[in-house]
């Protein structure tokens, strides 16, 4: 199939995934924003404003915002494309694809693309209810762009991965309850993990998620707990890996083809 | 199987395929057959016998674990895009999202084969009119009737106007009225040039649609050759008499077997060859007045039957 035929079809996944997203925005849009107004009330307001000054003067509330951007970022992402998948799967209208003449990369690519607008859109979300609550004046806006960016296409290729191997709907509820959300909470989020001491502090080097946190608070603050190089390096190996199984998990047709 | 029409290649031919599961089921045992470009194919067998598996292939959905399938002379395990450009199928199971409207279903099916929008719609108003689905093509699937829902599923398959059209028991639960509204839409896109293949147990349908027949039965074909001439091979045939009275004795009559089913309905088994005069005169003569008759199975049932019967006798007997 030629790559103008492979690209209708990967704009019809793409289009389908963001027509499913808008036409369930009460529990795609919604949900996200009014939890992430609940941390910004609770950890931001009410025991923020106990806590002083934070990493470069900041308030905790400023502080906060860039990682539960990227939190709810993160989390949207993950669970459109994991919910998306492997529904298709569940209900078998992934055969419609897989029988198609269409290739992998255009299935992944329109997956992804979906998952991305949605955590693009809960992400700007969030932020403009953090407006509400505190100014921001964005440092880097190209730094923080491309930081949600990469973390959204990071976590919308994991999710991918957990659908395609899912074989019930809890085994799509396992990663994020088990692995992402400590992760999350672990990454730096609502610390500097400069607060830690060792072995925590070097500990938490290992966890992709504080990279992510810290190149979008970098881009929005200017400032960040590692170096905002290594933390792109970082992603983009991600990116690569992840790309790289996922395309060869479609090749295979794990979970897929019998 | 019929001669080929011309020098283009058959639609299908399907070449030593063999499938072994993970759990050790060997679901094909190097099937081998053709289809002509055009032709309206039976593929028939009891559940399990590997018909699934086969349409699996061909559609990709099933990996084989030796041999080949190509369509139109496009291998389907090494030239997958160009043979899947070729195929429509209509699976047995519904397999489209049900939130989804049947219009964007199409719409997006098209999508999949790289038909532009606009061309997409068009088609999707065409075959959703043919298929009498038009006023529904803006409702949730979900909301449709199991007739409907099989007839989306044709629709769907229409969308990039396929050369080899694979209907995976497309009529199962639908009523009379769909089924024949079904075969009328099949029919003409038949006519039309589009290669069938068609399985069902339904066999009446077979009988009555399809030029060309294969039988598969653990995962071997036991019998592929034309409708007509597998049908000329049944040499006994079973009438069902009902009667205006119960009769008070049975006639006999030579080479016919006459049984009792209920107080007014009578059985006879004879050969094909023989005709019914002389059933009729022996039943006049005892004063057994016959008000309607009919065959008491389709007669591609009776073969059928006969045939994966004979191809189980010697496990019966292994068994045994």
């Amino acid at each position: 199939m030629s790559s103008s035929t492979n690209l209708v079809a990967l704009y019809t996944v793409a289009r389908r995934e963001i027509v499913r997203i808008l036409r369930i925005w009460t529990q795609t849009l919604i949900p996200p924003v009014i939890t992430m107004t609940l941390y910004f009330i609770i950890f931001g307001k009410l025991i923020g404003s106990r806590i002083g000054p934070i990493a470069g003067g900041f308030s905790y509330m400023q502080y906060i915002v860039p990682g539960l951007v990227m939190m709810s970022v993160i989390n949207n992402s993950y669970m459109n494309i994991s919910s998306s998948f492997y529904g298709a799967k569940f209900q078998r209208s992934v055969e419609e694809m897989l029988v198609a003449p269409m290739a992998n990369w255009a299935i992944l690519s329109g997956y992804v693309i979906g998952a991305v607008a949605r955590a693009l859109v809960v992400g700007a979300l969030v932020l403009v209810v953090a407006l509400f609550f505190t100014s921001l004046h964005v440092a880097h806006p190209l730094t923080a762009l491309a930081a949600v960016l990469l973390g959204a296409v990071i976590f919308a290729l994991a999710g991918f991965i957990n659908a395609v191997f899912a074989s019930k709907f809890d085994d799509i509820a396992l990663v994020p309850t088990f692995v992402i959300t400590p992760l999350t909470y672990l990454g730096g989020v609502f610390y500097s993990i400069d607060m830690l001491g060792e072995p925590w502090r070097a500990i938490s080097h290992a966890n992709p998620i504080l990279y992510m946190v810290n190149a979008f608070r970098y881009g929005v603050l200017g400032i960040s707990d590692v170096s905002v190089g290594w933390a792109f390096a970082v992603m983009l190996g991600f990116i690569a890996g992840l790309s790289i199984a996922a395309l060869q998990l479609l090749r295979r047709g794990v979970g897929l083809r019998s | 199987m019929s001669a080929p029409h011309n020098d283009s290649p058959p639609a299908l031919v399907v070449d030593n395929l063999r499938k072994v599961y993970r759990n050790g089921v060997e679901a094909l045992k190097g099937v081998s057959l053709t289809v002509q470009p055009g032709d309206f194919f039976a593929l028939l067998g009891p559940n399990g016998a590997g018909k699934s598996t086969l349409i699996g292939i061909l559609s990709s959905l099933v990996n084989a674990s030796s041999g080949d399938a190509r369509v139109f002379g496009r291998s389907v395990a090494r030239e997958r895009s160009e043979a899947m450009r070729l195929i429509g199928l209509v699976p047995q199971e519904i397999n489209f999202n049900q939130f989804e409207k049947p219009f964007d279903i199409c719409v997006n099916e098209a999508g999949f084969y790289g038909i532009p929008r606009k061309l997409a719609a068009e088609r999707a108003e065409k075959y959703l009119k043919e298929l009498r689905l038009w006023d529904k093509a803006f409702h949730q699937a979900r909301e449709m009737s199991g007739g409907m829902k099989r007839r989306l599923m044709i629709a769907r398959a229409m969308m990039n106007e396929p050369k080899l059209l694979i209907l995976d028991e497309p009529t199962a639960g639908v009523d009379i009225e769909i089924r024949r509204s079904m075969w009328h839409f099949v029919s003409a896109i038949n006519a039309a040039g589009t290669t069938v293949i068609l399985t069902t147990h339904y066999l009446e349908e077979a009988e009555s649609l399809c030029r060309n027949i294969a039988i598969i039965d653990h995962g071997t074909i036991i019998e592929n050759t034309s409708m007509k001439r597998l049908l000329a091979t049944l040499d006994v045939e079973t009438f069902v008499l009902d009667l205006a009275e119960p009769p008070a004795e049975l006639p006999s009559v030579a080479g016919i077997a006459l049984r009792r089913v209920d107080e007014r309905t009578l059985e006879a088994e004879m050969a094909r060859k023989q005709d019914l005069n002389a059933l009729f005169s022996a039943l006049t003569e005892r004063g057994i007045t016959v008000h309607s008759m009919r065959t008491k199975t389709n007669r591609l049932e009776e073969l059928f039957v006969r045939l994966v019967e004979q191809g189980r006798a010697p496990e019966r007997e292994k068994a045994a």
